[in-house]
């Protein structure tokens, strides 16, 4: 059993609750933040933890934290990034409903680190009953005096918010988050300058993910030190995995980062395997925008040695034999999923969901799922593979925001591992009429039809 | 401060951006700009037309910046060095740009009043290609009637923002704005014919595509057919100085003056734009500069007209002179009628 810091409590009958997070412990890191530490000493401690940004860029937090800017005067901010909406990434969600005050000390241990006495959770639409589950989890921590003014009679006032998003995926970048907070349309900003300096209402702002603020508390309860012997080399500490797909037991995890993906894969501790005798075909490590990986290279890297969950060994390879950490969306797939089908499917949603503020991914995206779209109804010409490639390459870098990027890098990774199944999608349009064409005939019985003849 | 884009140097305050500074150097190495503005607060930044790759940071931070900068929302550091037309990587950037502007864009320039004075005609003619790669069915939206002067043309909006800015820093409430999201944001109006502020019709000339234009001078002519003199009268709501489009004795249009970059240089009324196109209203200057390759100067008499000569067979243009004068009923000659009488 490995250590669990994020999810310890949570079999807890009733920790959803004030007094039954209290009564186990809650609210010491802010009792022992306000009381016994300096601002920057919180933020040396999250320095020397190591702990990485969870919500997918594993930017160290603490450095995050030591770039705001403190001089200028101006009130600073702090919010809380939990407009999740990644497909296949379910943690933050977890957490807020199933241990709310966890997030909530985190926010108050935090903010009083970085001098904020105005924080808010930024929370998806969608997640509306979770969202009343924190407002009453802030309530209840205010009648209990950690919020409002003078927490503790530490001098340290904080307020906090929680404000619902309307519904866009957009809204989960920072700058675009900040954006929707202030009451405009989503559009993510153009860096620099960085919220750091300018961000909310053009104050000194930090925005974290849901994760990383939770992780907090734990670390100044502890220490940066004990988190930083958590996990291997440069990812320290547990990390929330959202599992799903063809898996045996799908769900939420906590694991120590460092924990192979074959054990993760197979122990009955986690996922105890895939869902029934199907193989293994491919496996996406986190969440949608990471490129996709085909199955000899799940558990060895392409220098044959073995993979581990952590934010180094899963990009192993670069893009080219890797993949990334990112948010932790790990979604499997047995062999009667059509990767090309998978693909388009992505692609659907990152056209769906593109500000249409800047011109490579307003118009790439949907280029990209038109011609994806017809390539799995079997309209597909020899050349759309290579158009695919090619359109993928000129939305990847020249875009305002990583949007462009996430939407371009599973598409380059499927036709890189995957791509004779592209090409039978476009030779045998008859076979993959079906929607379910691979169910009763896996790709693994009908790849000699497209593979290359030597004479 | 001094930069350095495509080995040319300048010497600029700081706050420049790049392609401010490339703007004063001049030439070639200005990049194109789609939707940066100078005189809209907030603009540029959008359509990535104006990519440049940024070799040397700055002095002080030489490493070159990893990805291609925006150059009109990108400051100018002490001793940067910046490629603009000569880096292979921003020419394929700003082709790639230029195909994605287009693959929705309707190929109407036939029957659009912008054609001849439009941005993205003079993006595609430089870095666009003849060919297109996109077979799929372009996004449309159905049309919307937004006011009385301006007409929208929604399928041919390229999302730059400006007249959204113009609204904001012009006007006094901005009653329109981009809706919806992805290839399906547009500019609209939440209540339909609703634009009507005093100073809207600035919207047009910032549009740097036939998106909005003008409804009084809505298929009266081609630009490159009136003849354009700047001319200024008293108004009391704005400068007065305006481009009057003439053919013949007409004023058909009437627009603030551009510079080279096509950006006006006051903004101008509508009282100044839409009613006024009696030549009596107006004192005429003097003929507009021209840009020297834009449509409009084409056969202007200070070019050297060349005869045009085609390289072909005697004849085969003028027809024989029996068939000039008569092709029809070959077997009845054309005199026929007089050889009876």
């Amino acid at each position: 059993m490995s250590q669990k810091i994020l999810l310890d409590k949570i079999n807890i009958p009733g920790i959803k609750t004030y007094e039954v997070y209290r009564a186990n412990g809650g609210y010491a890191s802010v009792e022992k933040a306000l009381k016994t530490l300096t601002p920057d000493e919180v933020v040396e401690e999250v320095k020397t933890s190591g702990l990485r940004g969870r919500g997918g860029a594993g930017f160290p937090a603490g450095m995050k934290w030591s770039f705001i800017d403190k001089k200028s005067g101006k009130p600073r901010h702090l919010v809380c990034n939990a407009d999740e909406s990644e497909p296949g990434t379910f943690k933050d969600r977890y957490l807020m409903e199933y241990i709310p005050h966890l997030l909530i000390e985190g926010m108050i241990t935090s903010s009083y680190a970085l001098g904020a006495n105005r924080s808010y959770i930024y929370i998806r639409g969608e997640y509306m009953w979770v969202y009343k589950i924190l407002e009453r989890a802030i309530n209840e921590a205010k009648a209990a005096g950690f919020l409002g003014k003078n927490i503790l009679g530490s001098g340290f006032d904080l307020e906090l918010y929680v404000q619902i998003g309307g519904g866009a995926y957009i809204c989960g970048e920072e700058t675009a988050l900040i954006e929707s907070l202030e009451g405009k349309r989503g559009n993510p900003r153009i860096k620099p300058p960085f919220p750091a300096v300018s961000g909310l209402w053009a104050n000194p702002t930090v925005v974290n993910n849901v994760e990383t603020i939770a992780a907090v508390p734990w670390i100044v309860n502890n220490s940066g030190a004990d988190y930083a012997k958590i996990g291997i080399g440069r990812s320290t500490g547990t990390k929330l995995i959202s599992a799903s797909g063809h898996i045996k037991n799908p769900g939420v995890y906590e694991i120590e980062l460092g924990l192979s993906v074959y054990e993760f894969m197979n122990s009955d501790e986690y996922l105890g395997g895939m869902s029934s005798d199907r193989p293994l075909k491919a496996f996406v490590p986190g969440g949608s925008s990471v490129p996709v990986l085909p199955a000899h290279l799940i558990y060895k890297t392409a220098a044959g040695e073995d993979r581990l969950m952590s934010y180094e060994s899963l990009s192993d390879g670069g893009f080219a034999t890797g993949s990334m950490l990112g948010s932790g969306g790990f979604i499997v797939y047995n062999d009667t999923s059509c990767i090309v089908r998978n693909t388009w499917n992505f692609s659907r949603f990152y056209h769906h969901e593109s500000c249409g503020q800047c011109t490579p991914c307003r118009e790439g995206t949907g280029w990209l799922e038109k011609v994806l779209h017809r390539i799995e109804n079997g309209h597909g010409r020899e050349e759309d593979i290579d158009l695919l490639l090619s359109i993928q390459s000129k939305i990847e870098g020249n875009t305002i925001c990583p949007l462009g990027d996430a939407a371009s890098w599973p598409v380059a990774a499927a036709i890189r591992h995957f791509r004779e199944e592209f090409e039978y999608h476009i030779r045998f349009p008859e076979k993959i009429k079906n929607r379910d064409h691979f169910v009763n005939e896996p790709f693994e019985k009908v790849k000699h039809l497209v593979a290359k003849q030597y004479i | 401060m001094k930069v350095t884009i495509d080995g040319q140097s300048i010497e600029v305050a700081p706050g420049t951006t790049i392609l401010q500074a490339a703007r004063m150097i001049g030439g070639d190495v200005v990049p194109p700009a789609m939707c940066y503005y100078s005189k809209l607060k907030g603009s540029g930044g959008k359509c990535r037309c104006c990519l440049v790759e940024v070799a040397k940071g700055s002095d002080a931070d030489p490493r070159p910046m990893p990805k291609l900068m925006a150059s009109c929302v990108t400051g100018c550091m002490d001793g940067m060095e910046v490629n603009s037309k000569s880096s292979e990587r921003v020419t394929e950037a700003r082709k790639s740009v230029t195909e994605f502007l287009l693959i929705n864009h309707p190929l109407d320039c036939p029957v659009c009043d912008q054609a001849g004075e439009c941005d993205l005609q003079n993006l595609s003619f430089e870095h666009g290609k003849s060919q297109t790669r996109f077979i799929e069915e372009k996004r449309t939206f159905e049309p919307e009637n937004i006011g009385p002067n301006i007409q929208l043309h929604m399928n041919r909006c390229i999302l730059c923002q400006r007249c959204v800015q113009v609204a904001d820093q012009l006007t006094d409430n901005r009653v329109h704005g981009v809706m919806d999201r992805g290839d399906h944001a547009n500019i609209s109006t939440c209540i339909s014919k609703a634009i009507d502020n005093e100073f809207s019709g600035n919207m047009i000339d910032v549009c740097p595509v036939g998106a909005l234009t003008d409804k009084t001078f809505r298929f009266k002519s081609r630009v490159w057919f009136n003849k354009p003199y700047n001319a200024h009268r008293d108004c009391d709501k704005c400068c007065g100085k305006t481009t009057v489009w003439m053919f013949g004795g007409e004023i058909q249009r009437v627009t603030g003056r551009k510079d080279e970059y096509h950006e006006v240089e006051e903004f101008i009324c509508n009282g100044c734009r839409f009613d006024h196109k009696n030549v009596e209203d107006w004192t005429i200057e003097s003929p507009r500069e021209f840009e020297k390759d834009s449509v409009i100067n084409q056969n202007n008499y200070t070019q050297k007209l060349e005869k045009v000569e085609i390289a072909t067979e005697k004849n085969i243009l003028l027809g024989r002179d029996e068939d000039r004068k008569k092709i029809s009923m070959a077997e009845i000659p054309l005199n026929a009628n007089n050889t009876n009488s």
